[in-house]
């Protein structure tokens, strides 16, 4: 069994069992508050996996997951750390109703482009502030991509509460112009499966052509693996980190643009709603591969559409936050997973040894 | 009333200067929390989750016991556990500590957010609570705008002077001090001369985690004796910004506080003298973070921080 180890099965292992052991450690913790963990989890599998509506509702997740996911992975392959996804999905969200409000001559087949691009581009543009003073200045991206998270949710409240305010109750844009929305995959009914998703996942290919068949790919992952070395090699380490902070702020933009063209037609403050956060957890649990990311980003997108249902059931939703957090948490000690795996696997090899003697 | 006239009548008033006290108390404990973490070559970026979990526990415990004590005990603990955690897989196990710290901050916003309402029975907020006491000193109080700022301030002014002068003394003046420094700037070398390099990486970290808690409970039991799920609202990342602005030292860290709460107080008052519209209000709200995004691109580099911060250290 000693090739459990050696061979390419633990980038697969070491996400599965951090998922098992959260999820383990979730259910003590629903047992804490008086809860039964079991009807709790069928209540999640419910609510994420059962009925038409479920399904609708969880690729519409799974969409904007999936870019977030890409947004922080594409990071992390060129050692920098984007915690700054839910600001660049605002900004990219902002982007596309101010340009999708002013589509109303324009047709479908243009308007839909233009938006989507002005999300893309206002995503990159707002990580790309980040990715500037990391390479001009050594700002270390974790504090200026959290701030920028605050600035942006900051703008979007003041975006919504004055310039672009409408109707009564909660603060909210008007809608963007029906040639800018995107029409739906398919629609059951009133459940409808939003077209995002095609997009999240042809953006899934692009980012593994991006980093696996180019020039730039190839240079972004020397960056990240030792820039030292790629320095050395006549690679441009500011050059690549404004980069790639450009591409993954574009990708969480474009979740923005689909948040906007797709579910909602409209901002209203926080409506990013911690997706950009997910992002995080979607991009450690699929191992930073785009491939990985398509069913991590399914698996944290069931989690948040199931823990609804979870909550009727007086289990608080952000069960789902600490889940998370375990598993994000288990990833970083990926080493105390591996070493649990190595020793479980020469035990085996052991036992199968003396039955052989 | 114009803009200069408004920000001079805030200069001159003593509420501006204690304001300015009370924004920056928060910063001050997490600021020089962090600063015994990287000291010993520790990243700890999970200030604002054990901020966060700091005020939830103690206003927990006040809201179940109805001892402010009790709350303050019980919520330095839970930030040593959080601290422990992080310190655990960076020192034992090399994870990333950026990582892992994420998850702390994940952690403590859903531990947090599943609990409020099964101890608070609401969501968001919590009922007011009892706050720590207030110190009022008779003769302070008599020296004029001095002892309107601190005649009568929260206990956590005088826990600060405390904990300043302390953290000051014991990493410069003495041989613990010493040691920290050494192994959070050549670990190798310091293993070599016979210094534990993880016993001081543990206690670097656990002291992060027991000063950002004090900063969370300053803001919920100090201050508002209230928590609300929103809190610290990025206090813990100002705070990192404020450490490094403050090259890393306790005395540096407390000026950059300072200058941190300055803003705010400053924010606070433009907004009662002014009469600004909401839409105003809104932006002047950006102000704390474009200025910690200013300092933090301005001064790293001009700053230094400890060699081996954020490096695992492993035996050869």
């Amino acid at each position: 069994m000693k090739f459990l180890t050696k061979n390419k099965l633990m980038p697969f292992l070491v996400p599965i069992l951090a998922v098992l052991f959260s999820l383990i450690i979730a259910a003590l913790v629903i047992l804490m508050i008086g809860k039964n963990p079991f009807s709790a989890y069928a209540k999640l599998i419910e609510g994420a996996f059962v009925g038409k509506f479920a399904w609708a509702d969880n690729i519409t997740k799974m969409t904007s997951l999936l870019l977030t996911g890409l947004a922080v992975g594409f990071g992390f392959r060129a050692g920098v750390f984007n915690i700054g996804a839910e600001g660049q999905m605002a900004v990219g969200g902002m982007m596309a109703v101010i340009v999708g409000i002013n589509m109303g001559n324009v047709p479908a087949i243009l308007a839909i482009p233009i938006t989507m691009m002005a999300g893309i581009l206002g995503g990159a543009v707002w990580a790309s502030i980040a990715g500037f003073l990391k390479a001009k200045t050594g700002a270390h991206e974790v504090i200026t991509t959290i701030m920028l998270n605050w600035v942006a949710y900051h703008l979007s409240n003041y975006l919504v509460s004055s310039p672009l305010a409408v109707g009564d109750g909660v603060p909210k844009s008007p809608e963007i112009a029906r040639s800018a929305q995107l029409p739906p995959l398919l629609t059951v009914g009133a459940a409808s499966v939003p077209s995002g998703i095609i997009i999240a996942l042809i953006a899934a290919v692009v980012v593994y052509i991006i980093l696996e068949k180019t020039t730039t790919g190839y240079e972004i992952k020397a960056v990240g693996y030792n820039p030292y070395a790629a320095e050395y090699g006549g690679i441009s380490i500011s050059k690549n980190i404004v980069l790639t902070m450009a591409i993954s702020g574009g990708l969480a933009g474009l979740a923005g643009a689909m948040e906007v063209m797709c579910v909602y037609h409209r901002v209203f403050g926080a409506f990013t709603g911690g997706r950009g956060f997910d992002g995080i957890t979607v991009a450690l649990i699929g191992q930073n591969h785009p491939l990985g990311m398509i069913f991590s980003s399914f698996l944290i997108s069931s989690l948040r559409s199931g823990a609804g249902d979870m909550q009727t059931a007086g289990i608080p939703e952000d069960i789902v936050v600490l889940i998370q957090g375990i598993i994000i948490f288990f990833v970083a000690a990926d080493r105390i997973i591996k070493t649990i795996i190595n020793k479980t696997s020469d035990k085996i090899a052991a036992k199968k040894g003396g039955e052989q003697v | 009333m114009t803009w200069v006239e408004a920000i001079f009548t805030a200069l001159s008033s003593p509420l501006f200067y204690k304001l300015t006290i009370m924004s920056a108390l928060p910063l001050i404990f997490a600021a020089i929390g962090g600063v015994f973490s990287e000291k010993t070559g520790v990243t700890n970026i999970a200030l604002e989750g054990i901020m966060k979990l700091g005020a939830f526990t103690s206003i927990a415990f006040v809201f179940i016991t109805g001892n402010v004590w009790i709350g303050l005990m019980m919520g330095l603990f839970s930030g040593l556990i959080l601290a422990f955690l992080h310190a655990y897989v960076s020192i034992e196990w090399k994870a990333n500590q950026i990582v892992s710290a994420t998850a702390l901050i994940l952690i403590a916003e859903g531990l947090v957010g599943f609990l409020m309402i099964p101890i608070f029975g609401q969501e968001g907020q919590t009922d007011f609570v009892e706050k720590l006491p207030l110190i009022r000193i008779e003769f302070l109080q008599k020296i004029p705008f001095l002892g309107e700022i601190i005649g009568e301030i929260t206990i956590f002014f005088y826990i600060a002077v405390a904990v300043i002068i302390a953290s000051w003394f014991i990493i410069y003046k003495t041989p613990l001090g010493l040691r920290m420094r050494a192994v959070g700037e050549n670990p190798r070398a310091a293993d070599t001369l016979g210094i534990n390099v993880k016993a001081i990486r543990y206690f670097g970290v656990l002291m992060s985690g027991l000063f950002a808690a004090l900063g969370g409970i300053y803001i919920a039991l100090g201050d508002l004796g209230q928590f609300q799920e929103e809190m610290p609202a990025g206090r813990g990342f100002i705070a990192l910004a404020a450490m490094i602005l403050g090259n890393w030292s306790p005395i540096g860290a407390m000026w950059a506080a300072l200058l941190f709460g300055a803003a705010e107080a400053l924010n606070i008052q433009l907004q009662a003298i002014l009469d600004l519209p909401s839409e105003i209000q809104a932006l002047l709200n950006l102000l704390p973070f474009i200025l910690t995004i200013v300092v933090v691109a301005g001064f790293v580099g001009k700053t230094r921080s400890p060699a081996a911060s954020g490096k695992p250290y492993e035996k050869e």
